[in-house]
Parts: structure tokens; C-alpha cells; sequence
């Protein structure tokens, strides 16, 4: 069957929210289209918009190809999915503050204890604390993808370090430099105060202790990491400083950094580096990324760690099928957006159905990530599906399964002219004093011909993602 | 306010971005005195080798001097730390972990030389290629510098960069001339003698001053007016004179701001008061080679003062 295209419904006739999008481009010389697309290439090139593909030595810095077409979401769509995104990361939260604390939701028997008891991603260190304005996750991503008109389906919950803002604000910069007209005909909410909404956001959640100004600091593994550009794009964007583990150092009881002047304290830490890294005398000892002594602090109320650690825990993949429980219990409502059917590959008969069915099904490992260690399997040949039954069939608690979407797509621009590629879409969330949505979000788009993998680590590039003021 | 890593990213990054110019200055000023049949080349491209302080590197590597195995070398040799691609691999490198401290402009003209260079010296370049390669360093290091001064505010970022550049320059000229009249003036005879040698003119060259020069002196190249010139003439942007002003000058903005001094301050101004209460006879008379060895070893000495300081050692 056909997939869903958000441009051109079934014959010639086009999807509204398009209309005036696709009368532009009738009338736009494709050569002029081909030579923009080329310079918004160059801008990104020359800026260092890149990030490196772990493994890819020859290219360890890349770019993220940017597809100059952009996605349109009409106002009213997207009300429905930012309320659907501030329940669901409510209800997040709550699942956070309730799992280190009370366990109501085990003791209510709507989720098994198994989950936690053996998951590194359930930190013990965080049992019984309650981080400053009782925030877990305070930046999220919630991937989001489309099939139908009206059946969106959310994928994942970001809610560890979730990447990808700095594209989503690249892409809009970049969108108005080329086409200027268009944005003067066809009006689309802004997308630019993200860094401040980001800095107001993390200064709200400082420490009790913090009087005056909150010192926020943005912690990065380093130039070699993948997302480097967006570390030091946000802190840059939000005035603050960009740190690394080495810059730091605990004293008198607070995380200081070494400046020209001396050591100062940090009030809020955005980090960008993940749990087991981050305090080498309580996680990974052999860390040099993190803080050594840094969870004493947090745990005396001195800093503020955004996301906390052993949020990953809200993110598991183990977890994900129980999410429409999860809402409910903590919101009192239905979800409003939908989850994926999915199956756990840990219970026998499920497993049994999955093996039956590998080359129609897409199954992930529990705690992968980035499109690493997945199986498509309408995609796959017939040898990688047997090589993955092996796989499954060793440690099948480690994987999930779920249906092969059929993701809807909206058109690129290739050297034939427009086609249609699969998309999704990753809305970021900032969660504090208040929940604050960025309308729109990152729309990744898989420019192979036919295939559904979006990630930028597998061939992925990105588009500007508009939502209608309509 | 500045992390101690991003003051030192922002000197270290502006000391290569310098010692990447000073290199392309340099094998042009080899590459005269090896089209003038007059001189000795091999004796002429080790002693480029020595002024840019990479010769046991060098010897480790090659038996021989010449054109094409000393430049390549110099240009693109990744074992050699200071070659023109390693300088500006490094001085990239560190924008990249200060981009937050640069403004577009100045990240952007960094980021573009790093990529336009990559691609040229790529693969071996043809002797007939060299000057146009080196014209192409030397305006793509410009670029830098007038994206720089044009687009940067003048505030302890600006500080921390210039006196990378100028303790940069300073090692780099003082190199120069030391190694220079070594291999010039065997003997303190020759001193005050007007040569005609091309010799003096490479000297020179190197610092790009073969012009200017002219205009402040004679026609004549005189070892003691050039020793004048690159030592203690106040206006000469290369001169130890004026690299010591600018690390002055750049200190005591950072003194004011921060409200501090340190041992760097009074050791920065010590030796520009040397520089300034002197004459070039007098330094000829107690030895040229005893005064730039001891001001090398200052200037190594005055940097790691500084680093320390400012927290970034």
C-alpha cells in the first residue's frame, strides 16, 4: 500500500497545508532550486555544522544532508500533538518521582518490578532524592512519526540527552536566508527563542541555595564527540559557558570551574554526557568525562544536573510498551498520542511470533540507540534476518519488536525533481516551572528511495520542519 | 570571566595560526636564495630548517637537503608538529573548542582555511606550484587575522589571542635573526661592512620586510641596521620591540580588567624595558647571539608565567 504523503493526496490533488508551498514551487526554475540547494550545502560546510559518525575514520566530520523542502504541520495538527507531548512528559516526570520514591505504579501492579531490578539504567543513587523543583527530565525529545491523516504514533522518549535542537534551529536560519519570499507569504511560527527558552528554563530549576543569577554551565565530553557543534551551539546561543570534565572540580562542597580568575561555582549543569560518565567516584571509574565527587554535591542540593541522572530509566525501551499505562496512571486520562504495538521479546509466545514474522517486523535492542544494532525487517535480506535470529534467539529479553510502519513521507528535492521520502518527526520539550514546546521540531527524512530509517548515523538528513500560524 | 581551557585554546590557536604564516615566510625566503646560483642550497635549506626549529625532526627523517624534501616537510609533513597543515590542523582544532568565545566571522574564516588548505596540500606540491601555494597561506592567514580585528570585541578574548600571536612572533623573529647571523657573520669582522649578498635579503624576506626596510634605512643592507630593524625598531610589526609592546600592552588590559597583577606583568615589562633602553652596538658588543638566546629562553619562560597565572597550565 501506498504511504501516507503529507503533499500530494492520492491522484494530483494536494494536501492543503501545501497548497501554497507547492504553487511556489510550480513556479521555481529547478536549476535556481538545484543552485540553492548547493549554497544552504556551503553555509552548513563553512559554519562547521557537522557531526562525526563514530567508527568512520576517513569521515570523522560529516554533515548532515539538509533537504531544502520543508514539512508543514498545520496549527491544528500540531495543538493536538503538544497537548498529547505535555501529557505524555508529565506523566514522564511523575513516572520518575514515583519509581525513586514510593513505587506506587509497581504496588498498583500495572507495571512489573522486574523492569527495575536488574536495569543499569534505574540508578539506586537517585532512590529517595528529589531533585530542585522535583524536575527529572528537563529537556526531552519524543520522536514522533505519522501514517495517516489522523494516526500519529510516538516512537520514543528522549529523555536522557536528546540531540538534534541545533539542526532544528540551523534549518530555519538557513530556510530564511534562501527563500525570504516564502516566508513572507506563508506565515510560520518561530522556532528561534529555543536558547532562551532553554537558559529561562534551567535557571528556574537552580538549587534552592542559588541567590541572584544562576552560574549555568553546558558540560560536553569534548570536540571528538558526535554532537559537539550543538554543545557549544547552545551555550553559545544561551551565554553561557561550555565546559569539560577536566574544567571541573569539587570544592567546599560546591562543583567549581577553573577560570582566568580563579574557581567558580556552577549553580545549573546541562550535560551532555551520559550517567555512567558522569562521576567517576560513583559511576564508571575509569571516566575522565565527568566530575569526580559531583553526585555528593547533587545529592546535597548544591547543583542541579539537567536531565538527572538515572532518567534513562523513563527512556528504556523495556519500558516503552507500558507508556499508555504509564499516562494513565499518573494523568487519569487516555494518552492522547498513540504507542506503537509492541512486542516483548522476553515472554516465550512473543518470541515465538516474532521469529515467525522477522521480515516483516522491525526489532530493536532495549537499551540501543541512534539506529545501531536494529533490524528492518522488509528491508533486510534474508541472510541478515537469519544472522539477527541468532542474535535474538541468544538474549531475547534484550530486544523488542514492533509493526513495520508505513511512515508517511513528504517530498525532497532530488536530481529528477521532487520525491517522496519517509520522515519523522522529533519535537523538544523543555520542562521546568512550566512545560514549553518549540512548535514544529526536527524532521528527519531517510533519503534512500523506499527506506525507513531516518537516522543521521545510517544516511539520514534533515529538514525544516514549519508549523502553520493558522 | 574565562575558563582557563578556552584562554588557552584562544592563545594556542593564534600562536599556530602565526607559526603557520611564519612557515610559508620562511620557504619563500628559502626558495629565493635557492633560485640565486650564488649560494650554497643545501647550507641555505638547513638553515631554513633551524630557524623553524624542526631540524633534528628533519634529520631524523631525511639525508638530504633540498627544495622539494624541506618544503614538503615544512608544508605538509603530519610528524612534523609545525608544519603549515599540522598549525592549522591545531589552531583549528582549538577554535573548535572556543568557538564559543569567537564571533561567526572569525570561527567561519578559521574553519575555511582549514578546509581550502586541506584540499591543496593534500598531495606533494610541485616546485612550480610553490609560490602560489605560499601566496595562498599567507592570504588565507590574513583572512584570519582581518576577521579578527574587524568582528572581535577588545576584551580578555582579544588579550589571550594577541599574546599568543606575539610571544609566537617574538620566539619566531628572534629564531631568525640568531640563526641567520650565525650562518652569516662567522666572524664579529664582518660587522658594520655593507655586503652586497643576497644573503640579507632572505633574512629579510622571512619576516616579509625586505621592502619596508628600504624605507627606513638604505638601499644598502647593513647587518647592523637589519639587527636594528628586527630587534629594536618600535614600528616594525615583527620587530622584538613592537612583539613586546603588544605582550605589554595585552597584559595590562588583563590586569585592569581582573584587577590583578602577577609575575608575568612585572616579567613582560622588565624585558621590554630592555628592549627599549638599549642600542644595537652595545648588543653586538656583548654578543648578538648571548642577547636573542637569553631572549628566546625569556620568552618561553614568560609564557609558561602567563599560562600560570591564568589558570590554563
Amino acid at each position: 500500500m501506498k504511504p501516507f504523503d503529507e503533499m500530494i493526496k492520492t491522484g494530483d490533488e494536494v494536501r492543503q497545508p501545501y497548497d501554497q508551498l507547492k504553487s511556489w514551487l510550480d513556479t521555481q526554475n529547478p536549476g535556481r532550486l538545484a543552485q540553492k540547494a548547493l549554497d544552504a550545502e556551503n553555509v552548513f560546510r563553512k559554519t562547521g555544522i557537522t557531526f562525526a559518525v563514530y567508527g568512520d575514520e576517513e569521515a570523522a566530520e560529516r554533515l548532515i544532508p539538509f533537504d531544502i523542502i520543508p514539512r508543514i504541520i498545520t496549527g491544528n495538527e500540531w495543538r493536538r500533538l503538544s497537548q498529547g507531548i505535555e501529557q505524555r512528559v508529565m506523566a514522564l516526570n511523575a513516572f520518575l518521582d514515583d519509581i525513586y520514591h514510593r513505587q506506587e505504579i509497581i504496588r498498583a501492579g500495572r507495571i512489573p518490578r522486574e523492569l527495575f531490578t536488574h536495569n543499569d539504567a534505574y540508578l539506586p543513587e537517585m532512590v529517595g532524592f528529589r531533585p530542585p523543583g522535583n524536575v527529572y527530565t528537563h529537556i526531552i525529545g519524543v520522536d514522533i512519526v505519522r501514517t495517516a491523516e489522523n494516526q500519529f504514533y510516538v516512537l520514543e522518549d528522549n529523555a536522557r540527552t536528546p540531540s538534534g535542537v541545533s539542526y532544528m534551529l540551523e534549518n530555519r536560519e538557513t530556510m530564511m536566508q534562501l527563500f525570504p519570499e516564502l516566508f513572507q507569504q506563508i506565515k510560520v511560527r518561530p522556532v528561534e527563542t529555543y536558547p532562551k527558552m532553554l537558559r529561562q528554563s534551567l535557571a528556574a530549576v537552580a538549587p534552592p541555595g542559588c541567590n541572584g543569577t544562576p552560574t549555568i554551565a553546558v558540560l560536553t565530553p569534548g570536540i571528538y564527540n558526535s554532537a559537539y557543534f550543538e554543545h557549544a551551539f547552545l551555550a553559545d546561543q544561551m551565554g553561557v559557558e561550555l565546559v569539560e570534565g577536566g574544567d571541573l572540580k569539587v570544592e567546599n562542597g560546591k562543583v567549581v570551574m577553573r577560570t582566568t580568575e580563579g574557581n567558580r561555582a556552577i549553580d545549573v549543569l546541562y550535560r551532555r554526557v551520559d550517567d555512567s560518565y558522569l562521576d567517576p567516584l560513583t559511576f564508571r571509574r575509569d571516566s575522565a568525562l565527568g566530575v569526580a565527587g559531583i553526585m555528593d554535591v547533587y545529592r546535597s542540593g548544591n547543583i542541579t544536573i539537567a536531565n538527572a541522572p538515572g532518567t534513562g530509566i523513563a527512556d528504556d525501551k523495556a519500558l516503552y510498551s507500558y507508556m499508555p499505562e504509564i499516562v494513565e496512571f499518573y494523568t487519569g486520562r487516555k494518552a492522547i498520542l498513540e504507542n506503537v504495538p509492541t512486542h516483548r521479546c522476553s515472554e516465550p509466545d512473543t518470541l515465538k511470533y516474532v521469529l515467525e514474522n522477522l521480515s516483516e517486523l522491525v526489532v530493536k535492542e532495549v537499551h540501543g540507540s541512534g539506529g545501531y544494532g536494529m533490524l528492518v525487517g522488509p528491508a533486510a535480506s534474508k541472510k541478515e534476518c537469519e544472522d539477527f535470529a541468532l542474535k535474538l534467539k541468544a538474549n531475547p529479553k534484550n530486544y523488542i519488536a514492533q509493526p513495520t510502519l508505513a511512515l508517511s513521507t513528504t517530498p525532497i528535492m532530488t536530481e529528477k525533481g521532487l520525491a517522496p521520502r519517509h520522515v519523522d518527526l522529533r519535537p523538544f520539550v523543555l520542562v521546568s516551572d512550566r512545560i514549553r514546546i518549540t512548535p514544529g521540531g526536527l524532521t528527519r527524512v531517510a533519503l534512500k528511495e523506499g527506506s525507513l530509517v531516518v537516522n543521521s548515523s545510517q544516511g539520514g538528513g534533515t529538514k525544516d520542519t514549519w508549523v502553520l500560524d493558522d | 570571566m574565562l575558563l582557563g581551557r578556552t584562554a588557552n585554546g584562544l592563545y594556542w590557536m593564534f600562536r599556530y595560526i602565526e607559526r603557520a604564516e611564519n612557515m610559508a615566510r620562511l620557504i619563500d625566503a628559502g626558495l629565493r636564495m635557492a633560485l640565486t646560483k650564488t649560494s650554497d642550497a643545501p647550507e641555505e635549506w638547513s638553515s631554513v630548517l633551524m630557524s623553524a626549529g624542526v631540524k633534528i625532526g628533519y634529520d631524523n627523517k631525511y639525508k638530504e637537503y633540498n627544495a622539494s624534501l624541506v618544503s614538503d616537510f615544512l608544508l605538509r609533513d603530519p610528524s612534523n608538529p609545525s608544519s603549515v597543515m599540522s598549525c592549522v590542523e591545531t589552531a583549528r582544532s582549538n577554535a573548535r573548542m572556543v568557538r564559543t568565545a569567537l564571533t561567526r566571522e572569525a570561527w567561519e574564516s578559521v574553519n575555511e582555511t582549514w578546509m581550502v588548505l586541506k584540499s591543496t596540500l593534500a598531495s606533494a606540491v610541485p616546485e612550480t606550484d610553490l609560490p602560489r601555494v605560499l601566496d595562498q597561506i599567507k592570504r588565507e592567514t590574513a583572512i584570519i587575522r582581518g576577521a579578527f580585528h574587524g568582528t572581535m570585541l577588545r576584551n580578555e578574548i582579544f588579550n589571550f589571542a594577541r599574546i599568543g600571536t606575539f610571544i609566537e612572533r617574538a620566539d619566531n623573529t628572534a629564531r631568525i635573526l640568531d640563526v641567520k647571523y650565525y650562518v652569516l657573520l662567522p666572524s664579529i669582522s664582518y660587522v658594520g661592512t655593507t655586503l652586497d649578498n643576497f644573503q640579507w635579503e632572505s633574512i629579510l624576506r622571512s619576516v616579509s620586510a625586505h621592502r619596508s626596510y628600504r624605507w627606513v634605512y638604505d638601499i644598502e643592507y647593513n647587518p647592523v641596521n637589519i639587527a636594528d630593524y628586527l630587534i629594536l625598531n618600535s614600528r616594525m610589526p615583527r620587530s622584538l620591540n613592537f612583539c613586546y609592546s603588544n605582550i605589554v600592552d595585552n597584559l595590562k588590559h588583563l590586569a585592569i580588567d581582573y584587577g590583578a597583577r602577577h609575575e608575568c606583568h612585572d616579567m613582560a615589562e622588565g624585558i621590554m624595558t630592555r628592549l627599549e633602553n638599549n642600542d644595537i652596538r652595545t648588543i653586538f658588543d656583548n654578543g648578538l647571539h648571548e642577547f636573542l638566546s637569553d631572549l628566546i629562553y625569556q620568552t618561553t619562560g614568560l609564557s609558561s608565567k602567563i599560562a600560570k597565572a591564568y589558570n590554563f597550565d
